[in-house]
């Protein structure tokens, strides 16, 4: 929604000027606006303003549109440290930005260290949450892209589990985990397995919905000519899907993140949300602050890796 | 052969929310081999709908449609389809786009060598080679409609069938897809069925045009047989009384004895 929003913006305030080789600021947001425009939906504008730049122009233009692009976010963070730290500057139980920052420093100096299993450096707790959404997001993967692509394809069976999915879709992911704890007997996997199950929905319906939005003029051709069902489904179906696939690919992924910190508070162990709780217990609440702007970060950081990857797919196949 | 593709009393009706919507009816028709055959007519006369009835994308409600003496009874390759908004795949080449068909025909019984020599030839015969490794977003809405009639032709169909191939083309790059598709009907002597509502476009390419009444329930009004020698050129006939005739014959069957539907339009 926020994509095309943005491109009518910029398409009113200059509609012409594509024809220009050199990249006015002008014509750089024209860009950045139809980069956000792209089936693959992008949202973070600091990705579209990176790849909006040409090379082969000025270096001060260049410089100058790079400000451009990099002074409101940076602002934007000023603005929230300084009213972080107006918050906190009478002191209190929440720590100010500068008692945040030392205590990181010392956090990150050894982010790798291992105390017994209930006392790990960040690094290892970070990596131990990754790991988790990784193969509850895998499964999934696995699962829903093929059930995705067979929903699409078949009426019947699409009403059939349309109403299932409904169904199960609004539960949040962690009213499943004690049925994960009672099915596995152990923390790990059902923390693994509420993963799972908070990323099949937007990989299922994104696929299904990309299968079903193929346009009916390649279907023709495919019948036309005739194509073997393989054939339909590399040639065609796939190529046609993947927009929708990565799509559902990157919703699941954001979930998945989201709710790993919340299973992991309930399950203990190894991982950030373990770490957060254990903290909280602790009373160290500079190292809350820590792990907030840390997962926001990891966060941002496999959101921006699915967008750059769905572009290099989509371009290749486009 | 005379009698190559034959309809026989061919009915189409659909279902919509209002309840059946008789689209056409009672379709007689045979076409000869090398033919080149128009429909014409108003918007919503079912001249697609028929089109889709030959390639066997649709089934006919009543009736029977044959090719070469068998039944049609879905879609194939012997039956080629050009789009009309071409309907290339956009992630492939406009040579992976034609050797997709070339290879689902031939690939059987040919190598791979002489399956991509044959895609080279198709894309050659409509002058792409230049854009042969270009996607077709990369390349102009004539282009890509020719690499549409190249897919087409690769398959060596008994039929080609066109849904208003230069619909969408600027009146010049028409007008040169058209002297290219004569050349190329000459030469391969395919058997065409195209549906246009380009008066000229169906006088200047046609052995027959059929024109079909209005809709619905739209059926075959009058054929028209064009008895002009070929090769035919587009500036010699634009003088010719012979054509004139002809233009004006159409011209009269669409807005004299069919104008109903835009008086009940408007």
């Amino acid at each position: 929604m926020g994509a095309v929003m943005i491109n009518g913006d910029f398409g009113v305030k200059k509609p012409v000027d594509r024809s220009t080789p050199e990249m006015s600021p002008a014509t750089s947001s024209q860009r950045l606006a139809t980069v956000v425009a792209e089936p693959v939906k992008e949202k973070k504008m600091e990705t579209a303003a990176v790849s909006g730049e040409i090379s082969g122009t000025p270096l001060s233009e260049r410089i100058s549109t790079l400000a451009r692009a990099l002074l409101p976010p940076v602002l934007g963070m000023l603005i929230l440290l300084g009213i972080w730290y107006v918050a906190t500057f009478k002191g209190g139980s929440i720590p100010g930005p500068g008692k945040t920052w030392d205590a990181a420093a010392i956090l990150f100096s050894d982010p790798f260290y291992r105390n017994g299993p209930n006392d790990q450096g960040i690094g290892w707790n970070v990596l131990s949450s990754l790991q988790r959404v990784g193969i509850g997001f895998g499964f999934a993967a696995l699962v829903g892209i093929p059930l995705g692509f067979i929903l699409g394809r078949s009426q019947f069976l699409s009403a059939m589990i349309n109403p299932i999915i409904s169904l199960l879709r609004p539960v949040s992911p962690l009213a499943w985990l004690p049925i994960g704890l009672l099915v596995f007997q152990k923390a790990d996997p059902a923390a693994t397995y509420t993963i799972f199950i908070c990323s099949i929905w937007p990989m299922i319906m994104n696929t299904a919905q990309g299968v079903q939005r193929v346009p009916q003029d390649y279907l023709n051709v495919a019948r036309v000519l005739n194509l073997s069902e393989w054939k339909v489904v590399t040639k065609i179906l796939f190529p046609a899907v993947l927009p929708y696939m990565l799509t559902g690919i990157r919703l699941s992924i954001g979930t998945a993140w989201l709710v790993i910190v919340a299973a992991e508070m309930l399950t203990g162990g190894v991982g950030i949300g373990f770490w957060v709780w254990d903290e909280w217990n602790n009373l160290k609440v500079e190292h809350i602050i820590i792990a907030i702007f840390v997962i926001g970060i990891v966060g941002l950081i496999l959101e921006q890796m699915l967008i750059v990857l769905a572009k290099k797919l989509t371009k290749e196949s486009a | 052969m005379e009698k190559f593709v034959q309809i026989e009393k061919v009915g189409q009706t659909f279902a919509t929310k209002k309840g059946k919507f008789v689209a056409l009816r009672d379709i007689d028709l045979t076409i000869k081999e090398g033919e080149f055959i128009s429909l014409i007519g108003h918007s919503g006369c079912g001249k697609s709908t028929l089109l889709n009835l030959i390639a066997g994308l649709t089934t006919p409600t009543i009736g029977v449609l044959l090719c070469d003496g068998r039944e049609i009874a879905g879609p194939g390759p012997e039956r080629a389809v050009v789009f009309q908004n071409h309907s290339l795949l956009p992630w492939l080449t406009c040579f992976e786009n034609v050797y997709l068909a070339v290879e689902r025909v031939f690939g059987e019984k040919e190598s791979k060598q002489k399956l991509k020599e044959r895609t080279a030839a198709a894309i050659s015969l409509v002058g792409l080679d230049h854009a042969s490794s270009k996607y077709p977003n990369e390349i102009s809405g004539g282009m890509k409609q020719r690499v549409g009639i190249a897919r087409a032709l690769s398959m060596e169909p008994k039929v080609l069938l066109m849904d208003e191939p230069f619909g969408a083309l600027d009146a010049l790059t028409r007008a040169k897809l058209q002297d290219e598709l004569m050349k190329i009907c000459q030469a391969t002597q395919a058997t065409t069925v195209m549906v246009t509502h380009d008066v000229d476009e169906a006088v200047l390419l046609s052995d027959r045009i059929v024109m079909m009444t209005n809709g619905p329930a739209a059926t075959i009004g009058e054929i028209l047989e064009v008895n002009l020698p070929r090769p035919r050129h587009r500036l010699t006939l634009a003088h010719d009384p012979a054509y004139i005739g002809y233009r004006a014959a159409v011209l009269e069957f669409l807005y004299e004895k069919q104008a109903h539907v835009e008086k009940l339009a408007a």
